[in-house]
This record gives C-alpha cells, sequence and structure tokens, in this order.
C-alpha cells in the first residue's frame, strides 16, 4: 500500500480534490462582497451619505465596463444601474445583503458535504483495503498478527482520516493563498515592519514543528500502547478459562494497571507539552503587534511612515493570524493523521500477500485430474527448524491416501501445503502437473475440501455454515423491484467510487449445482446426507424437534405434523404407553403441566401471559376473580410458601437445592417466614394486597404430578377450567396475538415441534416414559416420512459465537460435512477427528471413506492404527517419509508403523 | 398420594426411622416419584446403580441371573428400600429387580443422599448406626453357621 498519505490521498481523489477547490474559489468573490457591504449599508443607505436632501436619487447595481477607464479614457457603463431614493437604497442594499447571505450559506453547504462525501468514500477505500489485505495474506502472516487490534486499527484508528481527507488539499491552498496576501501588502506597505513580522512568522512556522515533533512521536506510542491494550483485553477474554483455573485475576488486574499506568504518563505527558506549545505560539503571535505598535509608532513619530499605512499594516496584520493558526492546525491534524496512517500502514506491508489474480471469482474452474506429486518437499518454520525435510510422493487424485506419525513428524504440514495453505520452502507439489503454488484460489476452494483440528464455525445457522463451502462467486444477478432499483444502482456506484468490491452480497451466491441440487429443497436432502455421513442427522433431528416452524410457510409441513399427532395416539396404544402422554383437553386440568399452562391453555407469545408475568396481568387477575378462583389460588400460595419455608429453613442460602426445587429464593425466605406468621395470626383472608399478591404469584410454576404438595382438588380443577375460558374470551377479546391457544386441529406456531406432535405433556414419574415417547415419536415421524421435514428444521439451528452451542466434536463433525458438500476432488483431513472418541471417530473414517469411493481423500491421522482403512499409507518421522505402501504390509514388514501403532 | 404419605412410608423404613421428619421431607420433595409397570424392570444385574428405590406400594421380585435363566431369591413390597448398597458404594447392580404389579417407588438418587447426608450430619449417623446393626447381625449369623 501506498506509505505516503498525502500521496495516497492525492492518487484516489484528484479529480475530486480539484472539484471542491474550483467551488471554494468561485466562493471567495462573493464572500469579499458580503464583508464589504455593511459598510455600504451603513455609511450610504443609513447615514445617506452621497443623498442632498430627501428626494436626492443615487444610482444602484451600475456595472462599468472592466478597465474602462484605461482604454476609453472615460468609464463606460455595461449596465447604467436604477436611481433609487435613500429609502429605497437602503432596501435594495439590505436585500442584497441577504441575497448574500444566502449564497454563502449554499456555498458552504455545497462546499462541505462535497468534502464529507470525499473524506467518507476514502475511508471506505481505505478500510477495504485493508480488509482486502487480510483476505489475502498467507497464514504465515496471519499467525503474527492478532484479530483484536487488527480489528481496531480498521475500525478506529483510520477513522479519523475521514475527517481529514476532505481538507487535506483545500485548506493548506485556500488558507495559504490568504496569509500571503495579507503578507504581499505588509511587505509592501513597509518593508522593514513586513520582514519583522515574516521573520516572527517564520520562527513560528519552523520551531513549533520542530517541538511538535516530539509530541508526534508520544501520539504514536499512545496509538500504539492503545492498540495493545484492545489486544490484551481479548487475550483476557479468550483466556479467561485459564484465568480462573490458575488463579491468575490478580496478576491480570496488575498487568491492566501498569499498561494503563503507561498510557496515562504518555497521555499526560502529550497533554503538558500541547499547552506549551500552545502558550508560546501564542505568546509569538502576541509578540507582533507588540513589534507595529513600537516600532511602527516610532517609525510614524520620526516621519519614515504616514500614518494611514501604519493602520492599514496593523489592520491587515489582525487578518494574518487566523489563516496562519488555522495552517498550523491543519499542519498538526496533518502530522497526527500521517502517524496514524503510518502506524497502520506498516502493520500490512507484509509481502506474504497473495496477488489479487489468484482470487479473481471468475478464473474458469476446471476439475483436478491426474496424480498428487510431491518432489523433494521442505517446509521451514520462523524459526528454521525443517518441519518437513525432503518429502516426496506420488499418488492418483482419486485414491484414499493415509498419512501417519507423531505429532513431530510434519504430517499436518504436508496437509496445509497440500491445500495452498502454506508455501513449501523448497521442492514441488503439484496437481496433476500443475504447480499447486501457482494455482488460484479458486482451484484449491472449489474443487478441495479440508478440515482442520479446530475448525471455525460462523455464528449462524447449521444450514448457513454447511453452505459456506459454496459461496464462491454470485450465481446469479439479484433481482429488484423497480422501486428499490435505483437505491441498489446508487449503491452500486458508489461502491465503485470507493474502489470497493462490485459484487453484489444480495445475490445468489450459494452454487447449489455443485453440491448436486437444483433447489432448495434438494439443497437441504444434499446437506442432510452430509450430515449422516458425519453421523450428526440425529442431532440435528433433535435440534429440528426443539426448532419451530412458521406454519404460514410451510403449510405442508403444518398439515403433517398435525397428522403425526394423531398417529402418535394410534402408536402409543399399540405399545401400550397412551398414558404416558396426558394429553391438552379444554375441558380437563392437566397435572403433569403447569398451573399457568392450566389456566392459560395455550403458548404465550407476548411476555405478559410468561409464567412469571400471569398474576400481574389483569386480564389473568379478571377471569380469577370471576371464577371465585383468587381466593383459592391465595390459599394454595399459602400452602407453597408454608412446605418451602419449613423444608428449606435450615439449608445454607446459595445451597443448589433452592435453585432445583425451591418456589422460593434463598433471599426471600425471611421475609416469607414473616409473612407467614402474619398469616397464622390473621387468616390469610386478613391479609394486605402486597402479601396476598405475592402468595398469589407461587402456585403458577405448580405442578401437582411433579411436586406432590397434594394442592389441586376436583373443585379447584373445575374452577380453573372455568377461569380458563374467561382467559380466552377476554385474550380473544382484547389481545388476539397475546397467545397461542392449545387447539387439536391446528398447528401452534409459538411452540417447538416436538410439542405440537406430543400435543400435551410427558407424564411425571412414568419409568422410560421419555425413552418410550421418544421412540415412539422417531417412528411415526419416520413412516410418515417427516423425518427429513424436521431435519430441515434443525439445519435452521444456530450454533453461537464460533459454534459455542455445540460441543467439540459437533463442531468438527460440521467441518468435515462443509468439505464434503461441495463435492471436491480431493478431500483433505487434518486429524479434524482428535476432539473425538476413538468410537466416534472410527465410524466417521468408514463411512466418510464409504461416501468418498472413487474420489480422493488425503487423511491425517492422529491415530496409526486406524490406516488400516485406507489404500495408501504414507509414514512420516521428523519431517522425513519412513516408508509406504499397504497397511498389512507395512505393518509385518515395516518398521515406523509398527512402532506407530504400538505407541498408540 | 402426596408428600406427606411419602414421608409416613419413609419413617418405616429401619434406614430412616430416627431421622427428623422435616429432613425426610425435604428428600422426598426433592426425589423423584418413579411408577413401574409389572414386567418392567427397576434395576438390572451388572448395570450401574446411581439410585436406591423405596417402594411406596405394589411388589417386586429380586432375581439373580444364572446360567439357565433368571432365578427369583426374593421378593419385596411396600415400605422395603431397593439399591441402596448402591448409592453408598460404586459396585454393580447384584440383583435384577422386576415389578411383579404396578410399583410405586421414590427414587432417591446418589446425589440427593450424599448431599443430604453432608448438609444433615445427624443423617449420616443414624446411617451409620442401622448400618452396623446390620454388620452385627450378620456377625452373628456367621457365628451361629459355624
Amino acid at each position: 500500500m501506498e506509505p505516503n498519505l498525502l500521496r495516497y490521498i492525492w492518487r484516489n481523489s484528484r479529480a475530486e480534490q480539484i472539484r471542491i477547490l474550483f467551488l471554494v474559489i468561485v466562493s471567495l468573490p462573493f464572500y469579499y462582497i458580503s464583508l464589504n457591504l455593511p459598510k455600504d449599508i451603513v455609511n450610504r443607505g443609513i447615514q445617506g451619505r452621497g443623498f442632498d436632501g430627501p428626494m436626492d436619487t443615487e444610482t444602484f447595481g451600475a456595472i462599468p465596463v472592466p478597465f474602462s477607464e484605461r482604454i476609453f479614457g472615460e468609464s463606460r457603463m455595461l449596465f447604467e444601474g436604477f436611481s433609487l431614493e435613500q429609502w429605497q437604497l437602503l432596501m435594495a442594499l439590505s436585500l442584497t445583503f441577504l441575497g448574500l447571505v444566502c449564497v454563502n450559506g449554499l456555498f458552504k453547504l455545497v462546499v462541505n458535504t462535497a468534502k464529507g462525501r470525499l473524506g467518507e468514500r476514502m475511508l471506505r477505500r481505505l478500510r477495504y483495503e485493508l480488509a482486502d489485505h487480510l483476505l489475502r495474506f498467507r497464514q504465515s502472516q496471519l499467525k503474527r498478527m492478532k484479530s483484536a487490534e487488527v480489528a481496531t486499527m480498521v475500525k478506529d484508528e483510520v477513522e479519523p482520516l475521514g475527517g481529514f481527507i476532505g481538507d487535506a488539499f483545500v485548506t493548506p491552498v485556500f488558507l495559504g493563498g490568504q496569509a500571503m496576501t495579507a503578507m504581499a501588502f505588509i511587505l509592501v506597505q513597509s518593508l522593514p515592519l513586513g520582514l519583522v513580522a515574516l521573520a516572527i512568522l517564520v520562527v513560528q512556522a519552523v520551531l513549533i514543528p520542530k517541538l511538535r515533533v516530539k509530541l508526534l512521536l508520544l501520539g504514536k506510542e499512545r496509538q500504539l500502547t492503545a492498540r495493545q491494550l484492545a489486544g490484551r483485553i481479548s487475550e483476557m477474554m479468550d483466556g479467561s478459562v485459564e484465568v480462573h483455573t490458575n488463579d491468575t485475576s490478580n496478576f491480570e488486574r496488575a498487568e491492566l494497571t501498569s499498561r494503563l499506568g503507561k498510557i496515562f504518563e504518555i497521555r499526560f505527558e502529550i497533554y503538558k507539552r500541547k499547552f506549551a506549545i500552545k502558550f508560546l505560539n501564542n505568546f509569538l503571535s502576541q509578540v507582533t503587534p507588540f513589534v507595529f505598535y513600537a516600532g511602527g509608532g516610532l517609525l510614524a513619530i520620526y516621519g519614515y511612515m504616514d500614518i494611514g499605512a501604519l493602520v492599514a499594516v496593523i489592520a491587515a496584520y489582525k487578518d494574518l493570524p487566523g489563516p496562519v493558526r488555522d495552517l498550523i492546525n491543519w499542519e498538526q491534524q496533518r502530522q497526527d493523521v500521517r502517524i496514524k496512517y503510518e502506524q497502520v500502514i506498516e502493520q500490512f506491508q507484509s509481502t506474504d500477500i497473495m496477488e489479487p489474480a489468484l482470487q479473481d471469482p471468475d478464473v474458469p474452474v476446471a476439475p483436478l485430474e491426474g496424480n498428487i506429486s510431491a518432489n523433494s518437499l521442505v517446509y521451514t518454520d520462523e524459526n528454521g527448524d525443517r518441519l518437513v525435510d525432503g518429502v516426496s510422493f506420488e499418488f492418483p487424485l482419486d485414491s484414499h491416501v493415509a498419512l501417519v506419525g507423531d505429532a513431530s513428524s510434519g504430517k499436518d504440514q504436508v496437509a496445509l501445503m497440500l491445500v495452498g495453505l502454506v508455501a513449501p520452502t523448497a521442492g514441488h507439489l503439484a496437481i496433476g502437473g500443475k504447480d499447486l503454488t501457482r494455482l488460484p484460489e479458486s482451484a484449491l476452494g472449489r474443487r478441495m475440501g479440508y478440515a482442520g483440528p479446530d475448525a471455525y464455525l460462523f455464528p449462524q445457522s447449521v444450514r448457513e455454515n454447511l453452505v459456506y463451502g459454496l459461496r464462491h462467486r454470485p450465481i446469479d444477478e439479484p433481482v429488484y423491484p423497480e422501486s428499490e432499483a435505483a437505491v441498489h444502482k446508487w449503491r452500486a456506484d458508489e461502491a465503485a467510487r470507493s474502489g470497493n468490491c462490485l459484487l453484489d452480497v444480495n445475490a445468489e451466491w450459494v452454487d447449489r449445482i455443485s453440491a448436486g441440487a437444483q433447489d432448495e429443497e434438494s439443497l437441504d436432502r444434499s446437506l442432510i446426507q452430509a450430515v449422516s455421513v458425519v453421523d450428526m442427522e440425529e442431532d440435528i433431528y433433535r435440534f429440528g424437534l426443539n426448532g419451530s416452524i412458521d406454519p404460514e410457510q410451510r403449510p405442508g409441513v403444518a398439515q403433517d405434523l398435525l397428522r403425526a399427532r394423531v398417529a402418535l395416539t394410534e402408536r402409543l396404544r399399540e405399545v401400550g404407553a397412551d398414558s404416558f402422554v396426558v394429553r391438552f383437553d379444554a375441558d380437563k386440568y392437566n397435572p403433569n403441566a403447569t398451573m399457568a399452562e392450566n389456566l392459560l391453555f395455550g403458548t404465550p407469545k407476548s411476555a405478559d401471559f410468561d409464567v412469571d408475568a400471569m398474576a400481574d396481568n389483569p386480564i389473568v387477575l379478571r377471569a380469577l376473580d370471576e371464577a371465585e378462583l383468587m381466593d383459592d389460588l391465595v390459599q394454595k400460595g399459602f400452602t407453597i410458601a408454608q412446605t418451602m419455608v419449613e423444608l428449606f429453613a435450615d439449608l445454607p442460602p446459595g445451597h443448589p437445592f433452592f435453585e432445583q426445587f425451591s418456589f422460593i429464593d434463598a433471599d426471600d425466605l425471611p421475609e416469607f417466614r414473616q409473612l407467614i406468621q402474619r398469616a397464622e395470626a390473621r387468616g390469610v383472608a386478613g391479609l394486605g394486597d402486597d402479601d396476598r399478591r405475592r402468595l398469589l404469584r407461587l402456585p403458577f410454576r405448580y405442578i401437582e404430578a411433579r411436586h406432590r404438595l397434594d394442592l389441586i382438588d376436583e373443585t379447584l380443577e373445575r374452577e380453573v377450567v372455568t377461569a380458563r375460558k374467561l382467559i380466552a374470551a377476554a385474550v380473544e377479546r382484547e389481545c388476539p396475538d397475546a397467545v397461542e391457544f392449545f387447539d387439536p386441529a391446528s398447528y401452534n406456531a409459538a411452540a417447538s415441534m416436538m410439542d405440537n406432535i406430543l400435543f400435551g405433556r410427558l407424564v411425571f414419574g412414568q419409568a422410560e416414559a421419555q425413552e418410550t415417547v421418544g421412540r415412539a415419536v422417531t417412528e411415526v415421524l419416520r413412516e410418515m416420512d417427516l423425518r427429513e421435514a424436521v431435519c430441515r428444521v434443525g439445519l435452521d439451528f444456530q450454533v453461537g459465537v464460533g459454534g459455542k452451542r455445540l460441543n467439540a466434536t459437533q463442531r468438527q463433525k460440521l467441518a468435515i460435512a462443509r468439505a464434503l458438500i461441495k463435492r471436491p476432488d480431493v478431500l483433505v483431513i487434518n486429524e479434524a477427528t482428535a476432539v473425538m472418541d476413538g468410537a466416534t471417530r472410527a465410524r466417521l473414517i468408514h463411512t466418510v471413506l464409504g461416501y468418498r469411493e472413487g474420489a480422493g481423500v488425503v487423511w491425517v491421522l492422529e491415530r496409526a492404527a486406524m490406516a488400516d482403512r485406507f489404500d495408501d499409507v504414507i509414514v512420516l518421522r521428523q519431517g522425513r517419509l519412513m516408508e509406504r505402501g499397504k497397511y498389512d504390509d507395512l505393518a509385518r514388514d515395516g518398521t515406523t508403523l509398527p512402532q506407530l501403532v504400538d505407541a498408540d | 398420594m402426596g408428600l406427606e404419605q411419602e414421608v409416613a412410608i419413609l419413617k418405616k423404613i429401619p434406614l430412616f426411622a430416627r431421622i427428623d421428619p422435616t429432613k425426610l421431607k425435604l428428600m422426598a420433595f426433592a426425589s423423584e416419584r418413579m411408577i413401574f409397570k409389572p414386567g418392567q424392570a427397576v434395576c438390572r444385574q451388572g448395570d450401574v446403580g446411581d439410585s436406591a428405590f423405596i417402594i411406596i406400594d405394589g411388589e417386586a421380585d429380586i432375581l439373580i441371573e444364572s446360567d439357565g435363566g433368571p432365578i427369583k431369591v426374593a421378593s419385596v413390597g411396600r415400605n422395603d428400600i431397593i439399591g441402596e448398597i448402591a448409592i453408598l458404594l460404586d459396585v454393580p447392580r447384584t440383583a435384577t429387580v422386576q415389578a411383579t404389579s404396578d410399583l410405586q417407588t421414590l427414587k432417591i438418587t446418589k446425589d440427593l443422599f450424599f448431599r443430604m447426608v453432608t448438609d444433615f450430619p445427624e443423617m449420616g449417623v443414624e446411617i451409620m448406626r442401622v448400618l452396623a446393626h446390620r454388620l452385627d447381625a450378620t456377625n452373628a449369623q456367621l457365628r451361629a453357621a459355624r
């Protein structure tokens, strides 16, 4: 990247800079006229200079022919002007003034807008170029950079540049011009005074920047320390487990304190120097008038200079400090952003970067064929250690090859070289006779699949993560509706002006064809097939059951699930397990559901109807009153409170039982104890409203079958059913969207698929109920061909930041599935199964190899014994190829492989 | 049947007989009620056990696997406790228990049991007393057998 900031700005914004400069110059005459006009208004318009009497007139708006007196000897007029009386002249002058105010304001608006746009475009270009570099850096370079520091650079450190870029050329030209005019005027009026003023100016211009050098160095340091602080904070977050398990939080605090202290010292030093320089600068500016008054005065007294000229000089000088100060400010800002720019650019100057052509999206990509061949392959790391040392091999692209060796064998480096992530230090690596290091990323990224030991998942759905490997280039241009077309066109043009990428992110990027699919549905089918190959279909199925669908978007699936609901009843009856699920019945109390669910008989869609909000919901309260249930529920709340206080009284606060079992927080227990004493003294009916409300909140989470406090009798059940109907009617009337009611004949969009199929609650306390019902659900769904529909919903599961909602095995499985989906010519697996247990790993290798029958696989194995399933085994030790051949032969006659197998 | 009845049953079991009813109530509240159908196995010989079961109602057979198939060695019923050894020691189940009628039990997990003993040491002492009694009885039987 261009190391010089001003050159960078000029090269990328020349035309716009010149346009703005031109605008500024055009605006100047109007500005000067508007400065002169007030004097005219006072002198002629108000004081009436030039008017002899009330009826006298003056000309206004006469336009003389330029230089006419010199050419013709007399002044001639282009336009004779109007003859106006004094009041008319005053109005005319004032209106002209108003007009100029508008013109000047508009000029300012246009110029500032243009500057702002220019600055923002350049900022956008710069940020894009930095990010573009990140996308082109090779792994070795990226490993040296800290992600948090790079993020601060791209986001914060270049930000001030945007404000400066618009002023980069306009300001010095404009202010410099002003200052030079004034200076020239002073020099013409009085050479000695002018020279003195000039001398002081030169001192200011030379000395101040000199003093600022140290300031700039400090600024540089400030930026570096702030960047490191960002990096350190992210290290603290990433290493939080280590911090806690090693009790190093206080060490981290001390470390942080020392860093903050250093930043404080630097910043305070900057302040001190800044104000010292300001003081000096102001002082020098004030010294010049002193010279004018004292020196110029003497000259005037002794007649070397007339007083008029002296006054003019002083007036001219008064105009001078403004532009000079602004120029000095500009210079300071320039230095400031120059340093910021250089500091950032420095990090991006690595030569370890790919040529843009290697990432060209439109390069035609032919399938890879022939052999993979390595010839005296060497890889040396930064310390000069030869991790791979003269390895040669050749095998057909479609064979299944295992690379085995211990941790220092260099097997993983070979895999990284195979997919082009690191370049060989020496030797030759080729696919089908083509040098692999010269292959464009499109050939490697589209025709090869890779899964490493610690795969990254993007914080999106499972589906998005799986199709990530298909987003190489836009497949179709996006079609925008007529009304939005103009906006999108503007966006595209603006991107082009800032030198950004011209591809539209809204286009269809997923290359379904290369996954062997035509539409979304068949793509999903391919995805589900791939997750089956990596032994993760069951997980996705379970995600699906806990997920929900929008029945409006997938009416077919919703209908099918309703049929599954009916079929499940049938199936449960067949296996004698119909008592394991207690269905929702509009006329019955369900003892396996909470009181809240029984009252609402639906799934809350609005937070007002959540379990914890029910006791404060006016609709619910009204219904409880009407059903004469209120007193009963308060009484039940009292019984619960009594039991809880009795049971939990002796437990220390913070005991896990509180969290697991109690209806009352440990903190609230003492208050409830007092409340119970009050109730025992006065009766529950005699309690105040607040106390009653507290008790009322308790029964909503109560599940009779689970908590077994014998609270629910037939009368109460009847009352709850009555209240349920009252609540339903009120909700229907007042807020129909707040609750999705249970209805045996319709799909409940607010509930999970599993809840929709069950349409009830699992019974508590029946041995093996969950397993039996789960099995029945699975069977029913499979028989109705609905398993795929459930899995498709499972693909919507959000994996969380870095895939943290999945376990490590699931993450690695998904990474392998992602590599499988693009149906690569060669699949390279680099110890991606290291986190898995032995049985899972063996199953996975078996199914993946089966699925890749006839297509290439290179697998770096963490255990040598696994290599028996491969056609060809390459054994490495200390970076050298020790032996190679069929597993059985090597296990019998080899030396290294048997040792490795024994060592496992 | 609610918590109070469960507590009444727990009190009839020697292991818990002398323990403060409030503690028993907490234990009952924190444990799960588990119902087995006739023929369902409560636990299987050789499995790793992590809970004991207290029979509230119904009956079950205790079976020991042999080469000729399972042999019934005893039957258990109301107020009996099954599998208490498994929550004290990490040993596999020594027998299979199969429900012969609708069997209502209270499932006491190892975690729950140890937490109760830790929080209420007097409960541990009670249990020691019961176990010592059993040991004494076993010794007496041994002496008598010799």
